[in-house]
């Protein structure tokens, strides 16, 4: 029955439309894919990766202490985002140790007090989706949350977008024309906490940097404009998150895995034939050699 | 002691200190430079010359002294758009997705509102600054595809659109080729004439003989300063460079 209706397309993408957590899962996580795609371009061109790595892991006991005193747990989540970047800056300055070995050092101690907490706090945290994501099994509270959270961080970036670029190409001339390079500094780091929060329930803890640098990545090799590289960057999300919810569903995969998969085809087939700097340069091919 | 009109210098550095943790970058340096002049700022690597930079363009905090631009604090310098800063070629990421018209459009930022929207005015600056450094042909060029020539100008225009009153200009003769050379000479003889101040970096001795009528060198602090004429000998250049003789430094011909 189901190996039938697999052959049609149509069906193909309509089936799993009648089911009513799979339209919750499809819109949820393609507004998800969206404010984390938009981020991405600004993270992967001011070289944020290890950061984004870094804050997301950092959110897990945030997320675990705020689902044990019942609070959202997007607070939690942002305390322990930002405080982990606190705290990385702050053993920077006050000691010798380089800062990739401080980022490594902060988030895998973060991320470790999450996992003994959730051993510790015998409570119906599900340890498996916080760490895989469960797009599937969002729940209405988070719907609420998730759809808040993204809207105010499409209206900062939004807002703030030009000066954003300006602070990550050159923050000295923004220091210069009196464009507070401080607030803007905060304003990155604030919103990649927000983002993380809500990614690790499409792809779960361990993937959500994907999200917020794979999209980015995949943008930076198809154009040398900055507007085009966040369209084709949220493009890229956006269409990543559905094939990896329907194959999944189709396939019976993990979810947070596909979709994180799908961004990463996506990334490799722009690495291979990206027009102007992919390996074997799809113009080239169709206009012969000259 | 005489009494000085402070209004009438463009960069008054007073006994300026920088330290990074604990690490002293430059101390008790002094500069005063008066509308229309060109100081060439000589030094070795790491003698301090990025950070006199950074320290008057408000990037990084001074530990002690006072600067005051045009009279004022660095930060209503910054307000104002006194202060324009062009920064080395290696400074800049030249893969990042932006185009000239782009980079020079940063020069209007502070003055535009919070989203940054181009007024009428804000478009003829950039298109103005774009065709004094030739470059008309390459607004939608991205930086990526310039020379490094070209790329120059790039930010030579950006300063120019800013209309600051003080640029500064770090090492802005490497890597450029003979064209943009030239242009940037023509550039220093109009922005004098407007009365703009000049500081500018270079490893280049030719240069600053040409162009800066004052030097300043530096080495963690100030080794000399002065008229270029009096000040630029081969002694202080030596004391400068840690005891390399300037014949190397020049060259054998000088």
């Amino acid at each position: 029955m189901e190996l039938c209706s697999f052959l049609t397309l149509d069906s193909f993408i309509t089936d799993p439309l009648t089911h009513d957590f799979m339209r919750k899962a499809l819109l949820m996580s393609s507004l998800v894919a969206a404010v984390c795609g938009f981020l991405s371009s600004y993270l992967t061109l001011k070289g944020w990766a290890l950061m984004g790595d870094a804050v997301s892991h950092s959110v897990m006991p945030g997320v675990v202490v705020a689902y044990a005193l019942g609070l959202p747990f997007s607070l939690g989540a942002f305390i322990f985002g930002v405080g982990s970047v606190a705290l990385i800056g702050f053993i920077k300055q006050k000691s010798r140790v380089k800062e990739d070995t401080v980022i490594g050092l902060v988030f895998t101690g973060f991320f470790a007090l999450g996992i003994v907490l959730v051993s510790k706090i015998k409570s119906n945290i599900d340890l498996h989706s916080i760490l895989f994501g469960s797009p599937l099994g969002i729940s209405l509270s988070d719907v609420k949350q998730t759809i808040l959270i993204s809207l105010l961080v499409v209206i900062l970036l939004s807002t703030f977008r030009k000066d954003l670029m300006l602070y990550c190409f050159d923050p000295r001339h923004a220091k210069t024309v009196g464009i507070n390079v401080f607030f803007l500094h905060y304003l990155l780091l604030t919103c990649l906490s927000l983002a993380a929060v809500v990614g690790l329930q499409s792809v779960g803890i361990i993937l959500v940097v994907a999200m917020l640098i794979t999209p980015g990545a995949t943008a930076y090799l198809l154009t040398d404009k900055f507007d085009n590289m966040t369209v084709i960057s949220v493009l890229s999300a956006i269409i990543s998150s559905l094939i990896g919810i329907y194959v999944s569903f189709w396939f019976d995969l993990e979810t947070g895995g596909s979709i994180v998969l799908a961004q990463t085809f996506i990334f490799l087939f722009a690495f291979l034939f990206a027009p102007r700097y992919g390996i074997f340069k799809l113009k080239k091919l169709f206009s012969g050699y000259k | 002691m005489e009494t000085i009109n402070y209004q009438n210098f463009r960069i008054d550095a007073e006994n300026i200190c920088v330290d990074y943790n604990g690490k002293v970058a430059l101390y008790d340096a002094n500069l005063r430079l008066k509308p229309g002049q060109i100081c060439g700022l000589v030094g070795m690597n790491g003698a301090g010359k990025t950070t006199f930079f950074n320290a008057l363009t408000g990037f990084v905090n001074i530990s002690k002294g006072k600067i005051r631009i045009n009279g004022e604090s660095v930060r209503s310098a910054q307000k104002d758009q006194t202060i324009a800063y062009v920064p080395q070629n290696e400074g800049i990421d030249s893969q990042f997705p932006i185009s000239v018209w782009d980079v020079v459009m940063m020069g209007r930022y502070g003055s535009m509102n919070i989203f940054r929207c181009p007024r009428e005015s804000d478009v003829q600056a950039v298109k103005d600054a774009i065709e004094r450094v030739d470059l008309t042909e390459h607004y939608s060029t991205p930086i990526g595809n310039l020379s490094g020539g070209q790329r120059k100008r790039t930010f030579l225009a950006r300063a120019i659109a800013q209309r600051a009153s003080v640029l500064l200009l770090d090492e802005p003769f490497s890597g450029v080729d003979i064209r943009t050379e030239k242009l940037i000479s023509e550039l220093f003889i109009q922005f004098k004439n407007e009365g703009k101040t000049i500081l500018l970096s270079t490893h280049d001795m030719i240069h600053v003989r040409e162009f800066c009528d004052l030097v300043l060198l530096i080495n963690k602090t100030v080794v000399a300063y002065g008229e270029t004429s009096e000040v630029f000998t081969p002694e202080n250049i030596t004391t400068t460079f840690g005891g390399i003789s300037p014949d190397f430094l020049f060259g054998p011909e000088s």
